[in-house]
């Protein structure tokens, strides 16, 4: 089976059947994951023309190209398409739903048809979306803040609350389907210390799904009921307390990050290790930072209010557990280091991405310690300081590991080989651009730029013409592996069952792999991320 | 596949298990997830309703006390029964009883629906005394122990918006579990659950039982606030 290289017609996931139904009613985990890809591009593009009208205006000090309520609705749009309809369900939803069952020799997940309906849910919720964006939009920020967003606001606040409840419970969904996967469906010597660590970060991630989730669920019912019924929750006219929205709102919100952060974290542990040639350092520290950053995750989420009145001691509080939390992460990229350390290492695509995670995930990180700091918060909240600051984490993180990953598992997902110099290209020009478009921001949040005006002082022009050209620049580098993914669909080299003789299940399958993922159930007998052994052999070990 | 000899031996058994016994871990792992984000729905409320009753209790309290006690009494009692008649439908289930296991899943349907009728009239009552939040609420009560002291009627439409919140998810979820049990009677009456697979009717069991357990803390913190006075 290893040796015979051009039969591309061996039975896999993808022409097992054909026709449109066979894919909307599929229970195939990997079809599925394919679906979701496909409907998370479009939301990544939706969300990706908002934030370039945003630039677009920003490019001038005048409001010219559209006044306050319309930029209002843009930065809105930008902010409720990118976190709920592409950062939160991104690596997870597509990159986890493909290999989660693969990497623990599962033929699926546990609840495959649940699974189907985690996606239907996400279509659901992003067609309210949809329907409210060409309706009318919303302009309260994707934070839903009380009581602009229960008393004041004109425009479809319900229907936006409706779309992310209901995109919500596509993400509860998924973390209870990857749980009970992981508890349940592991392969005959798959223990717990032998997960690979992108299978360890999922699981973090749902944790988060299934605890957080539910919380902003209820909390935009309320926000709803109020603006429609008049039931006074939130609304100070009646006693009620915006603070206690706010509470709510962020003990998801700011899980929500590591929903975002924790799988693309996972996805960077499978880089390294491969292109390093060697075996994680610290595999029990990696993996359980995950669990570490989940749980402390939880702590943190009142440092989005230390401006908004809260007691001081609680702002304390806050401030140490948020310094606090950065530990597991510092655990992590410096066992990553550790990993680089005297390994051979190979510049390829993904590991590229990688490099250009390492970088970006560590300034979004220590400009976090910033705003961690009481002191310093104050006076760069609400500030494009903050701008820049998550979008280091949540672009330049979490995309990062998501196109690092996409490159790597391309060959298994198409069963064809990218175009390795155009994706180098790609991770060059979409590291250069994100610098280009969110350093400038740090300088002019840190003199004083506020968030969220479409209008500013001229002084400030020059660094948002960077900015602006910088997101020029990243827009390219993202439609380019957008093109030639699709190109390489039908023109790549066929893809070998193991291209970067890589550790790990899903090497061990054809590319693309069989409906049940495995002809014969595997039983597992090495440690995850064994290369001192597959070095040995310089060919793929497949005697299967 | 080796599979394929299992799957004739337990028609229930999906493709992508090893074996029953995993299968049935699986769902019911999978149910007590689902249970958790539910307390973690609910939690929301209660947290709201905890900082609220804390920082105006004496207005919670008179609102609190125009609860008809009798109504909420007999509500708590007709749930409880109602969880002891899904513990014998499972144990129907398991024990092969066909006509019983209809019988009890139908049993809890009526129960279910004897609540929902006295909250309706609950309900009602609210309604008529302008107790339901909006630009029609009114409220005159007196704060418990404090006859000369009235209550602020802001912090008591608070209440009332949290009562008809809390207990109206509450009361969707029992629509829900009701839907839930009319369609398991439905299959159990064709001889869908045996002895060897009944992880649906344990499931749906489940579900009812945190509903029950929703309840019996409402019961407490909306009804009894301050009653001993």
């Amino acid at each position: 089976m290893a040796t015979t290289a051009v039969t591309p017609e061996r039975a896999n996931y993808l022409n097992a059947e054909y026709g449109v139904k066979s894919w909307l009613l599929t229970v195939d985990h990997k079809r599925i994951a394919l679906l979701y890809l496909l409907s998370v591009t479009l939301f990544f593009f939706l969300g990706g023309f908002f934030a370039l009208l945003i630039r677009l205006e920003l490019l001038t000090p005048a409001g010219d190209l559209m006044q306050a309520d319309t930029y209002n609705k843009v930065f809105t749009m930008h902010g409720i398409i990118m976190v709920f309809f592409f950062l939160i369900p991104v690596v997870p939803a597509v990159l986890g739903n493909f290999l989660m069952p693969i990497m623990i020799g599962a033929k699926d997940l546990a609840f495959p048809r649940i699974n189907l309906l985690s996606w239907y849910l996400y279509v659901i919720g992003g067609l309210l979306i949809l329907h409210c964006m060409l309706t009318g939009g919303v302009d309260t920020g994707w934070t839903f803040y009380p009581p602009f967003s229960t008393s004041f606001s004109n425009t479809k606040v319900v229907e936006a609350g409706l779309a992310v409840f209901v995109s919500g419970f596509s993400s509860i969904l998924t973390g209870l389907n990857f749980i009970v996967t992981v508890h349940r469906m592991r392969a005959p010597g798959m223990t717990w210390d032998r997960l690979p660590l992108f299978v360890w970060a999922n699981y973090a991630t749902s944790i988060v799904m299934i605890l957080g989730t539910p919380v902003v669920a209820i909390t935009i019912v309320l926000v709803a009921l109020e603006r429609t019924l008049h039931l006074g929750i939130f609304d100070p006219k009646l006693g009620g307390d915006p603070l206690l929205f706010q509470h709510l709102f962020w003990f998801y919100s700011h899980p929500a990050v590591y929903i975002m952060i924790l799988p693309s974290m996972g996805v960077i542990s499978e880089l390294i290790t491969c292109f390093s040639r060697k075996r994680v350092f610290g595999y029990k520290f990696v993996a359980l930072s995950s669990v570490a950053i989940a749980v402390l995750g939880f702590l943190v989420w009142a440092h989005h209010m230390f401006v908004a009145g809260m007691s001081l001691y609680a702002g304390l509080i806050f401030s140490f557990l948020s310094f606090f939390v950065a530990v597991p992460s510092a655990i992590k990229v410096f066992n990553w280091t550790a990993t680089l350390y005297k390994g051979s290492i190979s510049f390829t695509t993904p590991m590229l991405y990688a490099f250009g995670f390492l970088g970006l995930f560590t300034m979004g990180g220590l400009t976090g310690l910033f705003l961690a700091a009481l002191g310093v918060d104050v006076h760069v909240t609400d500030t494009y300081f903050i701008v820049a600051h998550f979008h280091y984490i949540m672009v330049g993180g979490v995309l990062m590991g998501y196109l690092g990953g996409m490159h790597f598992w391309w060959p298994k997902i198409s069963g064809r080989m990218y175009p390795e110099f155009w994706g180098k290209l790609s991770a060059l020009i979409v590291f250069l651009g994100f610098n280009l478009t969110f350093f400038p921001q740090f300088i002019l949040g840190y003199m004083g730029m506020p968030r969220r005006y479409w209008q500013y002082p001229p002084e400030f022009q020059i660094l948002n013409v960077l900015s602006t050209a910088g997101a020029s620049v990243l827009a390219v580098g993202y439609l380019l592996p957008m093109i030639y993914f699709v190109w390489s669909m039908r023109y790549g080299k066929p893809a070998p069952d193991n291209p970067w003789n890589a550790a790990g299940l899903e090497w061990m399958t054809s590319s693309p792999p069989p409906t049940y993922n495995f002809d014969e159930t595997p039983v597992v007998t090495w440690e995850a991320y064994n290369y001192e052994e597959l070095n040995k052999k310089e060919e793929v070990p497949v005697e299967r | 596949m080796s599979d394929s000899e299992v799957a004739v031996h337990n028609p229930a058994l999906r493709h992508h298990f090893a074996e029953v016994e995993q299968q049935r871990n699986a769902s019911s792992l999978g149910m007590w997830l689902f249970l958790v984000t539910e307390v973690m729905f609910f939690g929301g409320m209660f947290c709201a309703y905890l900082v609220y009753r804390t920082a105006h209790f004496g207005d919670f309290a008179a609102a609190s006390s125009t609860l008809d006690l009798k109504l909420g009494t007999i509500n708590t009692a007709v749930l409880i029964l109602s969880s002891l008649t899904v513990v014998m439908a499972v144990w129907a289930a398991q024990t092969g009883k066909q006509k019983a296991l209809v019988m009890y899943l139908l049993l809890t349907i009526v129960l279910g629906l004897a609540f929902l009728g006295v909250k309706g009239v609950e309900y009602a009552e609210k309604f008529e005394k302008h107790h339901v939040p909006g630009p029609t609420f009114h409220f005159a009560g007196a704060i418990p122990g404090h006859p000369d002291h009235p209550a602020d009627p802001r912090h008591a439409e608070m209440f009332f918006s949290l009562y008809f919140v809390m207990t109206g998810m509450h009361a969707v979820h029992m629509i829900i579990g009701i839907g839930l049990f009319a369609f398991l009677a439905f299959k159990a009456s064709r001889g869908a659950y045996t002895p060897a697979y009944f992880t649906p009717i344990e499931n749906a069991g489940l579900y009812w039982h945190f509903v029950d357990i929703i309840w019996i803390y409402l019961f407490p913190l909306l009804y009894l606030i301050d009653r001993h006075k």
